[in-house]
């Protein structure tokens, strides 16, 4: 009997974890593959086109691309890592942040409607292979092993007893949480904003098709909040781009701090 | 017969979904809370003196986003549970 209604299509079934596995497009390539190939094309053609011809009075392109290269550098690189030593990392820091930022934009731009980082592997291969190797390295080439797992392991001002209790949650923090985290903070947001964007257009339309007369004009309420939400996704997506670069600037610079 | 067969299937109905959305909600209210100490510090300490407000909001989103993940964090166990 349950069965029977289920086929017939007139109980709601919500979106779920399976609307992210999404068929193939050919062989084994899916959707969120394509796109992230062309985000780095959108990235790399933005800012080769609008630094091809520079000029003192930046036009408007030029100015848009300085914009994002002067907030990567001064608000996110400088402020994190400190005005000493944070050159060598702005290529990589405005370039994660563009990078998250085009991808995560996805998920509101119509056609694609797909934010590549809503699949757990992109952000945790960032977050393992990117930045946790990054952060790590240049502390070690700064102070040395030794030196470097002293800095982050044993923070001064603290009374020696209390070593015990706070190495080992500085351990588990800094060398295995943080990457999971970063990955997770920037995947679980854009999974949650696409899956209420999927409630609400979906709900929309089960009302319009399959509800009682009288229910059916409430799926314009629906679809009036989904558009709501991909206003307030399209702000979500900016700031975990943002947040992204933003804590891998923070993790160099605590990497490269002297004594913290 | 068919009554039998019904509660047989009731009794085996998967819970886990509806009890991982309560845990979810559950767990989501110290994030919220925590969220909301924090822009409510920046939003007093703005108040009082403007002038600091960029140096505020620097130090607000990242102790926003230790906070906040601690919510995104039950989202994915969620979801975890509710398949199991």
């Amino acid at each position: 009997m349950g069965r029977l209604v289920l086929a017939e299509g007139d109980v709601f079934s919500p979106p779920g974890v399976k609307d992210f596995f999404l068929p193939p497009i050919f062989g084994d390539v899916t959707k969120p593959m394509v796109l992230l190939v062309l985000s780095v094309i959108i990235v790399s053609a933005f800012f080769l086109i609008t630094s091809r011809n520079l000029k003192i009075v930046p036009g408007r392109w030029q100015f848009a691309a300085e914009s994002v290269y002067d907030f990567g550098r001064n608000n996110i690189a400088r402020d994190q890592i400190g005005s000493k030593e944070f050159k060598p990392f702005v290529p990589l820091i405005l370039s994660l942040f563009t990078f998250i930022l085009v991808n995560n934009l996805f998920g509101v731009i119509p056609i694609f409607q797909f934010p590549t980082m809503a699949r757990i592997s992109f952000p945790l291969a960032l977050a393992i292979l990117v930045v946790y190797p990054v952060y790590h390295f240049v502390g070690i080439k700064k102070f040395g092993l030794g030196g470097y797992l002293k800095n982050q392991l044993f923070p001064p001002g603290v009374p020696t007893p209390v070593y015990v209790l706070l190495t080992p949650i500085e351990l588990f923090l800094k060398f295995f949480m943080d990457p999971i985290t970063l990955a997770i903070r920037v995947f679980a947001a854009m999974f949650a904003g696409h899956l209420i964007l999927l409630v609400f257009t979906l709900g929309g339309e089960f009302l319009l098709l399959h509800a009682a007369a009288p229910l059916k004009p409430v799926s314009l309420v629906a679809w009036a909040f989904a558009i709501a939400m991909t206003f307030l996704e399209a702000f979500i997506q900016i700031l975990q781009a943002y947040i992204f670069a933003l804590l891998t600037a923070s993790f160099i610079g605590r990497a490269l701090a002297e004594d913290h | 017969m068919s009554s039998v067969l019904l509660a047989q299937e009731a009794a085996t109905t998967n819970l886990n979904a509806g009890l991982a959305a309560i845990g979810y909600g559950l767990g989501a209210i110290g994030p919220g809370i925590g969220v909301g100490l924090i822009w409510a510090a920046v939003i007093n300490g703005t108040a009082r003196q403007p002038e600091a407000q960029s140096k505020l909001m620097s130090i607000a989103w990242t102790t926003f986003v230790l906070v906040e993940v601690l919510a995104l964090i039950g989202l994915v166990v969620y979801f975890i549970a509710s398949t199991a």
